[in-house]
């Protein structure tokens, strides 16, 4: 069948309104970094979007410091209401300003503009506004009458959803009365630069709010900071686990939200087209930057072949480019070094035996970007289906009998999503119940909500972020 | 008491304190024993020395056991835990005889850490079945689908009991870790172990499937680096850890993100009444969503 060509449909970049400096956040202040500065890069054309300070160990010290008093001084002994209403505030100007914050997540992280226009900052203004209501309200979430705030907070967050995964340490923060010193992404800081100037105009007290720019480096000397009294960690489970044993035996309270090697089980009797859909969904969303990307497909033998033939297909229509052009599907891969880790897991794949397929849609001459990828042929012990890739690549594994699925999906050290997909309920709700992973997503995937606690299981971390039990991490 | 004298001509036959593993009392493979003695100074008896295998052995019981425990239903670990109750208050005068000879003190303070200990059994049998009503909850998210989150037992945890309070504080770390439906591997107190072997006896003879608790006797320094850095222990209760080795088990348990219960600066004391504290720290929320739709 013939089809209509897409004609471009491509948001403005001016909407970013990028400045040509960032610079850090510190005590209510943007002030020069003594780190050296980075540039940051728009994935989808290599090019240097802004130069952005970074922080050296003293500016550490001196946002550490400050949100120390802010914590003793003005935001740990403010009533819970008006804590709540400066949140309120910044959750309505994080609304306001959506277009702008879209586009310009869009130009540093290479997402989709449909996928920041429509997930990542409405869910980051939702979770500030739902989260601004338990400030006054921390009495009933069933940590005691009068639940305390746990001091200071350092956040070292990832670039796969700089601005939500900043929104989902500070809001839950906040409202239980710490401050926080943050640590985005080396590849994405913009957003949370931008969000810290919309705390500054929502008259957040100074030092409340602190964010660092920088590498690894500046992430790694925050976390061991002893002025800390918590970590909150988003990002790969090996810095994690380093970041565990660099707090062993400091009574420093940890929050670590980690990997995933999510499966996505189909059962014979799933509504098939539903189930494609989700498939897609679930490991083609955000290039596969989704730590529950459900990155194994558990397909039952029975319908493998004719779900294969279908996904495939779907996968074909998949329409990979210029991330600011509404069309687009699949956008550009965040960075050269996670390119190169995907072409590398990629040729693994090959050569472990599994059998690649990759779209045929053409790829843009020039910015980082790597095709839809479908392995089919996996068995568990392939690198592609043990690794996280962290990239748009699906492993396709089969089974037989649920006991058979279930062992499967529970075959990884990582234990943060999964999906079913059957029409049977109690099939389903015996699926979701043996699964050991933190969020369960039947018939559907990928649905996050302010009010819905996520986390994983084993090696994907500990604590929750969301909900009443996301809560928990941040009273004492 | 073990090896108490010949009373009017007849020689009292004395216990033999071993590990618990799998629901079965053996010797450490290591053919390892320790002398233990009363508050005292008394010798009281031989306990079994375990050795770093005997920690695998009993990781692997309670690996196995943690299926049908986590899968039995929360009524039916209550009655499970009611009925520990039940079997200790029935050996009551002989654990405070015990208590009393590792503690010292007065048999009338024994005595009322065994009432307490029985007690807490009772407390957190009631627990198995509210957990999940009072850590779950029902999520309004935002769209057509519903959502409801529910604790589940993490697993496998490794529990370094209390060293002074051989019983109640025993009964205080392990009983909350079965309300949840984990399974456990207890290093009971070393120098006041032999009330730790009579609660093993009581758990045999109450329901608990074997493999549910196994408890090892020993040296909690030897032992306890093994236990957290073993892949498949989940959590670890470090209540009970020297004080020079909690953070070396801290940092050993990173290497496969177990959840740590950090030893205390001082001893908890076990009388008072426990919150959700352990109870929390033992379970996973797990998050389910579902389409609403026609």
């Amino acid at each position: 069948m013939d089809t209509w060509d897409y004609a471009p449909a491509p948001e403005s970049a001016a909407l970013a309104n990028v400045a040509p400096t960032y610079r850090p956040f510190v005590d209510g202040a943007f002030v020069d970094g003594g780190g050296e500065a980075l540039k940051t890069v728009n994935p989808a054309t290599e090019e240097v979007l802004a130069e952005v300070g970074t922080a050296s160990e003293q500016d550490v010290d001196r946002a550490v410091a400050a949100a120390r008093r802010a914590f003793e001084k003005t935001w740990g002994p403010m009533p819970g209401a008006e804590r709540a209403k400066y949140l309120y505030r910044i959750a309505r100007i994080v609304a306001e300003r959506s277009r702008e914050l879209a586009v310009l997540e869009t130009l540093d992280n290479g997402k989709p503009i449909r996928e920041s226009r429509d997930v990542d900052v409405p869910t980051a203004s939702a979770h500030l506004f739902h989260h601004a209501g338990w400030a006054d309200k921390l009495g009933y979430a069933g940590l005691g009458p009068d639940p305390r705030p746990v001091g200071v907070v350092g956040a070292v967050i990832p670039w796969n959803f700089p601005l939500l995964m900043a929104v989902w340490k500070i809001a839950p923060a906040l409202a239980c009365g710490n401050t926080i010193v943050l640590k985005p992404a080396e590849t994405t800081p913009l957003t949370a630069l931008v969000l810290a100037e919309i705390a500054a105009e929502a008259g957040l007290p100074a030092g409340v709010l602190n964010v660092l720019p920088g590498a690894g480096g500046v992430g790694a000397a925050l976390v061991a900071h002893p002025g800390l009294d918590k970590v909150a960690f988003t990002g790969s489970t090996d810095v994690g686990k380093e970041i565990q044993r660099t707090l062993a035996g400091t009574g420093r309270r940890l929050t670590l939200e980690l990997g995933g090697k999510a499966a996505n089980i189909v059962y014979d009797d799933a509504a098939i087209d539903q189930a494609v859909e989700g498939v897609v969904d679930g490991i083609f969303f955000n290039q596969g930057h989704v730590c529950c990307a459900g990155s194994r497909l558990l397909v039952q033998e029975s319908i493998a072949e004719e779900f294969s033939e279908l996904l495939l297909r779907r996968v074909e229509t998949l329409r990979v480019g210029d991330p600011l052009d509404k069309n687009t599907d699949v956008g550009a891969i965040n960075s050269r070094a996670q390119l190169d880790r995907i072409v590398d897991l990629a040729a693994a794949g090959d050569a472990e035996g599994a059998e690649r397929w990759t779209s045929s849609c053409p790829l843009p001459e020039r910015g980082l970007y790597f095709p839809p990828t479908v392995f089919s042929g996996v068995e568990q012990t392939m690198r592609v289906a043990r690794e996280e890739i962290f990239g748009p690549v699906l492993s396709v594994l089969t089974f037989r009998t649920p006991e058979e699925a279930v062992a499967k999906a529970n075959n990884t050290p990582y234990g943060l999503s999964a999906g079913i997909w059957t029409e049977k309920g109690a099939k389903a709700m015996w699926t979701a119940r043996r699964l050991r992973a933190g969020v369960v997503w039947t018939n559907t995937f990928h649905r996050f909500d302010p009010t819905s606690p996520f986390g994983g299981y084993r090696e994907s971390g500990f604590g929750r972020e969301g909900g009443r039990a996301g809560l928990e991490a941040y009273l004492s | 008491m073990s090896l108490s004298p010949a009373v009017d001509g007849r020689l009292p036959v004395a216990k033999t304190f071993k590990l618990y593993v799998g629901g079965a009392f053996p010797r450490s493979e290591s053919g390892r024993s320790y002398p233990v003695s009363d508050a005292k100074g008394r010798l009281l008896a031989h306990a079994a020395l375990a050795s770093r295998k005997d920690v695998r052995d009993a990781v692997s019981a309670a690996g196995s056991a943690f299926r049908g425990w986590s899968g039995a239903t929360a009524y039916n670990r209550g009655q499970v835990l009611y009925r520990v109750a039940e079997m200790l208050q029935a050996r009551h005068d002989q654990f405070a005889d015990d208590v009393l000879a590792a503690e010292g003190g007065t048999r009338k303070k024994a005595a009322a850490l065994v009432d307490a200990a029985i007690d807490r059994w009772v407390w957190y049998a009631g627990w198995t079945d509210k957990i999940a009503s009072v850590l779950g909850s029902v999520n309004p998210v935002a769209g057509p689908l519903v959502n409801w989150s529910t604790p589940e037992p993490t697993g496998v945890v490794g529990v370094l009991a209390p060293q002074s309070s051989s019983l109640l504080g025993l009964v205080d770390a392990v009983a909350p870790v079965l309300a949840t439906g984990c399974t456990a591997v207890v290093v009971a107190s070393q120098e006041r172990p032999l009330p730790a072997v009579g609660l093993a006896e009581v758990l045999a003879t109450s329901d608990v499937p074997g493999g549910v608790v196994n408890l090892l006797t020993g040296s909690t320094a030897e032992l306890a680096p093994w236990l957290a850095a073993h892949g498949d222990v989940h959590a670890l209760d470090l209540t009970g850890a020297p004080p020079d080795l909690a953070a070396e088990c801290e940092r050993a348990a990173a290497g496969t993100v177990k959840r740590v219960l950090p030893r205390p600066a001082t001893e908890p004391d076990p009388t008072r009444t426990p919150g959700l504290a352990r109870l929390r720290a033992f379970t996973e929320i797990k998050t389910v969503w579902h389409p609403v739709g026609r």
